[in-house]
């Protein structure tokens, strides 16, 4: 059987009832959350250092001293971690036609009329262009950042280059966290989306809801473990 | 309340004394929106250094070292008299040395420039600073790092630009000249313009300041020297350190002195646009996000597409057993 | 100093030559910012180097080391040629209208008399004629060809701008541009000064260049007045101090004469002391050297020190050679002739030239005590430290005895500076651990060798014996003390001379300076030019009244200045034969009919009239002597001579190594280099950020100048292709240094006498103890040779050679 980009290998369905889809490993999961909370303490603590409305949060940290010595250090953390993810789900997010007709029903999207829409593999194109927003910025972030870390790299580039990096570090910032709330908000907002994350696993229903062709797919490969 | 000090070579009072330089003489506190305006307006002090008159003795640099208590390490030569070989948390002041031969002439000058802070009147360290009161400004022009403060971000660093804080390795704080704002406060001018041999660095108020040295460019145009003038670039607001040049048409050549020094752009767009345009955005977004939660519908999963799910599976399975 | 610091500020010109005054003397410096700041005085500087003297001058041209002679002559030539020269003032003041005797000459580079055998002149022509009456012959018109204006006009011909261009390496229009500069300040109007320190000192003709530099100023007529004079820039704070009590080893106190072995007793030894003078009514002021030799006499052994015994002449050491200079010292140690050396306050390992011959000149001795505050080099000379001390420990048999001093901040008493000003200081620090004052370690070695002496006799015990020692507490003399000491007092009651009723001071009594010491035993006095800062109306040299009326600089309330507080030296020179300041605003003294009245105390008697007496009361003459008649042993003109080590031959004659007369030892001679040999012209100096050797044994200094290097040109680095910071080795016939390559331009070579000769610049500072990075000195290269006249080693010429090399090792070899 042809090889898919669609599935990964520990995708499977249980048939229930009520049937359930395999759609996250553990490893991938724990991947996942630490990167997740990388992210999270980063946008904290580099918030805390972008305007002084929010230094207070530097207090989640222990102080200015400590968060300014910890950013850098999460951000390497979730470098790694965001790339091991990555590796395991770069192939499923290349995107394709469906993703084109998809984004042009964007207002169907919005509006919460799936029914409208072509039929979606594993991820949507939403998800993809989240997946390459994330690793974009994640590279900008990590490669001005380390241009701007003074404690381990100071004097390698000029002033005017760390200056320029420091902007730049802002502005991706800036971005990421954009897509960090629309990849949050549609994580809530499309319900049962989140058990992916936790338990690893979502309804059948939701998989055909939102990811049809995938779940077509699996239970055309025969994905199914053994009835019971 | 004793008012700024006149002159750097008079002897210290020997009578314990107030601080003339206290929270409340702050023009400005970095990363603090709301500052109380100063109950009073210190007379704006300067340091005059006079290239020209500056004999490259460096013992300014022995007077910063003592007075600020540092201890910069033995390094090596390494072809150059300027020593150390850069500014930094243990020394706050420099003698830069240039060998420069003038085309006009075509004689050798040897262009001794003291380095360190210029106490810009716009400082660019204070705008980049995120630490609330790390880099404080006086009524009195002088611009101070409050060490317990600093975060050691190096953002003024990167605000600076003339070149000047440094971040110690050791306690991760920033330190350059504070102009002896510790000496200034009690009446005494800074320990280097007191050590200075041949006076090249004068210290009082700015505007006597700028009358010395109407008459050391007086002298030195009588010399020959046709552009001479005085470095008080107007382009971060003038300074509190102010220089003598010989060549003031050509800063430059004084070891790199920028010819037209101002906050970089990229500086006051990081902490001007993309600081509001950003937390507008980010705002924005969010709220939209919430805003949408609550009005739109959730996108969940319907009855029917669960019983699909289960067909689809019940058939596949099918499928597969007779096949 | 014939002047003071603070007079510098009165000056129109300041040259810099043969120093490095911004350099090092930075805070004396500041009276020549003060000038040019207020005065808009000018600024030369002559230097081989672009120092940073030159940094802030006004002009500055390159000069080949050791050619200052050729350069101010061909200035001194100039000035006569374009009429610049103060001519009222030089016929009057100076020497130029005596006759000088008919054998007189000079040919060849050589003056007449010469010995190559003895290597000295015979002086014997080297004089005035002197007329039947017993005064000089003068021909006050200057016609006559053989009266010294003319032999000097006749001597100076050769130093025409091409020839100093030829010998000095000076381009001839910076050469002209510098002799135009001096020579405007000929007006009485127009005053230079010159700032010279160890860049003139320390040449093998150290004493005729700072000569020349004093002639060139007699002709401008600037010696003597405000701004003016010749100012030797002291290099210690007290070395002027040292040379005016008497450590020299061929001076007493107050530069009187030690005795020779030709000096059998007192009358001998007074009988070539006289100095009568030379011109009719003139002051001749060593006539009163009896009355301060007695006082010096009785200074030092008091009651047995009598009349009848000729004031105690005989326990007066008594030199069997010129002097016992301190290369002579090391020659003797070198030779295993002297063998236990008490070394205070002296780091010779590191400060006399040929550190191989010192080394083993220590290594000769039994035993060697220092007495310093520091670890010096010297006390350690024994230890093996690799490449920066690489001797054989185990061959070494010297026991050294370290005794720790305490240092200046931790003493009380005064010292000298290059102004003659004795300033009073008081400890501003406790000694750390064991160190003593120096007063009180000697004070425990004399008591101890006068036990000695007292139970074990001796040869000569009496000097010892009787050595005067009444201080209140023996083991330790205080500095007040012996301040009062070295000012004087009276040992009887001294009566008035015009009126024999009147007590004028008590017995017991300090005099008020030395006008009052006698030559019959009734005074005492330790030092007589010191007389007066110690006297009945206190401590003079802790006096620190800052005024000075109508800012002339002469700060009269502060401290006291030797001779009599006299700021400026020969300051009757200011005014013209009428007694009128040549220059009213810089009015110095001016004669009121009856007395001499202004700033300053006038260095003559009060009551001489001006057309009568001479200013220049030191010499017989009355007059400065542009012709040195047979005080000096290498001419009574300064005559250009080449280093010992030298990159061109003497021009006046090849044959001419260095100074004709200057003493060589025969094993220094077999250790001189050749220039084909060792090609560049090598030369020592300090910088700012170090004293000596001493500061880097402190972290800050040493971090501001934390190593030792070399300093040449960008052609020369080129040629041997060596990298501006890399490691060279830079050797003489003598020794050899590692060093990092200070690649600059402000060195550049020099075209002498048609070829380049570049300059290797070997700064001072480096040793194997301290703080600071271990180096090396010059004196590893420096050739084991003086001035002829005082000795002073010859540190700023001498040749080398260099090549890129590797950092040096401390691991012991």
């Amino acid at each position: 059987m042809a090889k898919t980009k669609e599935i990964q290998s520990g995708d499977a369905i249980h048939r229930g009832p009520p049937v359930t889809v395999e759609r996250y490993g553990p490893y991938q999961r724990v991947n996942h959350w630490i990167t997740a909370t990388c992210l999270i303490l980063l946008l904290i603590s580099g918030l805390s250092l972008f305007h002084p409305w929010l230094f207070f949060m530097t207090g989640l940290f222990g102080g200015g001293q400590n968060t300014r010595m910890l950013h850098p250090w999460i951000g390497v953390v979730l470098f790694f971690s965001f790339f091991i993810f990555f590796f395991q789900f770069w192939r499923a997010n290349l995107p394709n036609r469906t993703d084109a007709r998809w984004v042009s029903q964007i207002g169907d999207v919005v509006g919460g009329h799936e029914e409208r829409l072509p039929e979606v593999g594993r991820y949507n194109a939403g998800q993809k262009f989240i997946f390459w927003g994330m690793a974009l910025f994640i590279i900008v972030l990590i490669g001005t950042g380390l241009v701007i870390w003074d404690q381990y790299f100071e004097g390698l580039t000029s002033i005017a280059v760390s200056r320029v990096a420091v902007l730049v570090h802002s502005v991706a910032a800036v971005l990421i966290i954009l897509l960090f709330i629309l990849h949050v908000y549609a994580g809530i907002w499309t319900r049962g989306t989140l058990r992916a994350m936790t338990r690893g696993s979502v309804t059948g229903g939701w998989a055909w809801r939102h990811h049809r062709k995938w779940l077509k797919e699996l239970a055309g490969r025969g994905r199914i473990d053994p009835a019971e | 309340m004793m008012d700024s000090p006149r002159t750097a070579v008079s002897n210290p009072p020997v009578q314990p004394m107030e601080s003339n330089l206290t929270e409340r003489d702050l023009v400005r506190r970095s990363a603090t929106a709301e500052l109380p305006p100063p109950e009073r307006q210190l007379t704006p002090v300067a340091k005059l250094i006079d290239v020209s008159k500056c004999i490259g003795c460096k013992a300014c640099q022995a007077a910063c070292i003592e007075w600020n208590d540092t201890y910069p390490p033995i390094g090596e030569n390494v072809g150059s008299y300027v020593n150390p070989p850069d500014l930094s948390e243990n020394m706050f002041t420099l003698m830069l040395f240039t060998e420069w031969i003038n085309p006009e002439t075509d004689n050798l000058e040897w262009l001794i420039r003291k380095d360190g802070c210029m106490h810009c009147a716009d400082p660019g360290c204070l705008k980049a600073c995120p630490a609330p009161g790390a880099i404080v400004q006086y009524s009195n022009g002088i611009v101070d790092f409050i060490h317990e403060n600093c975060i050691g971000c190096g953002y003024c660093v990167k605000g600076c630009p003339f070149d000047i804080p440094r971040i110690s390795k050791t306690d991760h704080r920033a330190y350059k000249c504070t102009l002896c704002s510790d000496r200034v406060a009690v009446g005494q001018g800074p320990a280097c313009a007191k050590a200075c041999p041949t006076q090249a660095i004068v210290f009082g108020t700015k505007d006597d300041m700028k009358k010395h040295a109407d008459e050391r460019i007086a002298d030195l145009k009588s010399r020959g020297f046709q552009n001479a003038g005085l470095y008080d670039p107007p382009g971060v607001g003038g300074t509190h350190v102010m220089y003598v040049l010989h060549h003031n048409d050509k800063p430059h050549i004084y070891a790199d002195l920028p010819d037209n020094p101002q906050i970089s752009p990229v500086v006051q767009v990081w902490k001007g646009a993309s600081k509001y345009v950003g937390l507008a955005t980010m705002g924005m977004v969010a709220a939209g996000a919430i805003l949408h939660g609550i009005f739109a519908r959730p996108n969940r999963v319907q009855h029917e597409d669960e019983e699909n799910a289960e067909r689809l599976v019940e058939e596949a399975t099918d499928h597969r057993e007779k096949t | 100093m014939t002047n003071s610091w603070t007079d510098i500020k009165n000056t129109d010109l300041v040259i810099v030559m043969g120093g490095n005054a911004a350099e090092a003397h930075p805070c004396g410096f500041k009276w020549v910012t003060e000038a040019k700041a207020h005065r808009a005085a000018r600024l030369i500087v002559v230097d081989p180097r672009f120092t940073r003297t030159a940094s802030v001058a006004d002009y500055y041209a390159p000069i080949r080391q050791g050619t200052d002679i050729a350069f101010l002559s061909g200035v001194m030539k100039y000035c006569i040629d374009n009429d610049k020269v103060q001519w009222e003032y030089m016929k009057a003041f100076t020497n130029a209208s005596y006759l000088v005797k008919d054998g007189f000459g000079f040919k060849d580079g050589l003056f007449t008399g010469y010995d190559p055998e003895k290597r000295d002149y015979d002086k014997s022509t080297w004089d005035y004629v002197i007329g039947d009456d017993g005064f000089v012959v003068t021909d006050p018109t200057l016609q006559h060809p053989r009266c010294v204006w003319n032999l000097l006009k006749e001597h100076l011909a050769p130093y025409t701008p091409e020839m100093v261009e030829r010998i000095c390496g000076t381009p001839k229009d910076k050469f002209l541009k510098v002799a135009e500069m001096i020579s405007e300040c000929s007006s009485p109007t127009k005053t230079m000064t010159s700032m010279y320190a160890l860049g003139w000192t320390q040449h093998s003709k150290g004493s005729q260049n700072i000569r020349t530099m004093a002639m060139l100023q007699l002709i401008l007529g600037n010696i003597g007045v405000r701004g003016g004079g010749m100012n030797a820039l002291r290099g210690h704070s007290n070395i002027q101090g040292l040379t005016d009590l008497g450590l020299m080893s061929h001076l007493l106190t107050g530069y009187l004469a030690m005795a020779t072995e030709k000096d059998v007793d007192f009358a001998t030894y007074m009988s070539t002391r006289q100095f009568k003078p030379l011109v009719p009514g003139q002051t001749s002021y060593w006539q009163n050297y009896r009355k301060f030799m007695v006082s010096f006499q009785k200074a030092m052994w008091g009651d047995n020190a009598r009349a009848d015994n000729d004031w105690a002449f005989n326990y007066l050491p008594k030199l069997d050679v010129p002097a016992y200079d301190v290369l002579r010292m090391f020659e003797l140690m070198y030779d295993g002739k002297i063998n236990g050396y008490l070394c205070q306050g002296f780091n010779p390992l590191l400060a006399f030239p040929n550190r191989n011959k010192v080394t083993k000149s220590l290594s000769n001795l039994k035993w060697l005590v220092t007495m310093d505050p520091l670890d010096t080099e010297t006390a350690r000379f024994w230890e093996n430290r690799g490449d920066f001390n690489p001797v054989d420990t185990a061959s070494i048999q010297t026991e050294v005895i370290q005794l720790p001093t305490t240092c200046f901040a931790e003493e009380e008493g005064s010292l000298t500076n290059s102004g003659r000003w004795l300033q009073w200081h008081w400890p501003g620090g406790t000694p750390p651990g064991e160190a003593k004052h120096d007063t009180y370690i000697i004070a425990q070695i004399f008591l101890r060798i006068r036990e000695l002496y007292r139970k074990e006799g001796g040869t000569f015990p009496d000097p010892i014996l009787n050595l005067s020692w009444d201080y209140a507490d023996a083991n330790e003399p205080t500095a007040e003390e012996l301040a009062r000491e070295i000012n004087g007092r009276a040992l009887t009651d001294l009566m008035d001379p015009a009126d024999p009723t009147k007590v004028l001071v008590p017995a017991g009594k300090q005099v008020v300076n030395f006008s009052q010491l006698r030559d019959d035993g009734s005074t005492m006095c330790g030092c007589w030019i010191y007389s007066g800062c110690f006297n009945e109306q206190g401590n003079n040299m802790a006096r620190r009244d800052n005024n000075d009326p109508d800012d002339t600089g002469a700060y009269l309330g502060w401290s006291f200045a030797w001779p009599l507080n006299r700021r400026t030296l020969y300051n009757r020179a200011s005014a013209d034969l009428e007694g009128k300041p040549w220059d009213p605003s810089r009015k110095l003294l001016e004669w009121d009919g009856t007395k001499w009245t202004g700033y300053d105390v006038p260095d003559i008697a009060p009551a001489a009239k001006p057309g009568e007496v001479g200013p220049f009361i030191m010499n017989q003459e009355g007059t400065a002597r542009l012709f040195a008649r047979g005080l000096m042993r290498d001419g009574p003109f300064p005559a250009h001579m080449e280093p010992f080590e030298s990159p061109v031959a003497n021009v006046f004659n090849p044959k001419i190594r260095g100074n004709p007369v200057a003493r060589v030892f025969e094993t220094d001679l077999e250790q001189l280099g050749l220039s084909d040999e060792f090609p560049y012209a090598g030369t020592s100096y300090r910088l700012t950020e170090h004293f000596h050797y001493w500061t880097k044994h402190n972290h800050v200094n040493s971090a501001l100048q934390p190593e030792f290097f070399v300093e040449i040109s960008e052609e020369l680095a080129a040629e041997k292709a060596i990298a501006n910071g890399s490691w060279v080795r830079v050797w003489s016939k003598r020794g050899s240094v590692k060093a990092k390559a200070l690649v600059t331009k402000r060195i550049r070579p020099l075209i002498c006498d048609g070829k380049p000769v570049h300059v290797v610049g070997i700064p001072l500072h480096w040793g194997f103890t301290g703080s600071a990075r271990k180096g090396f000195g010059p004196n590893s290269l420096a050739p084991f040779v003086g001035d002829a006249n005082i000795e002073t080693p010859e540190y700023k010429a001498f040749l080398v050679n260099i090549e890129p090399s590797t950092a040096p090792q401390e691991a012991i070899a």
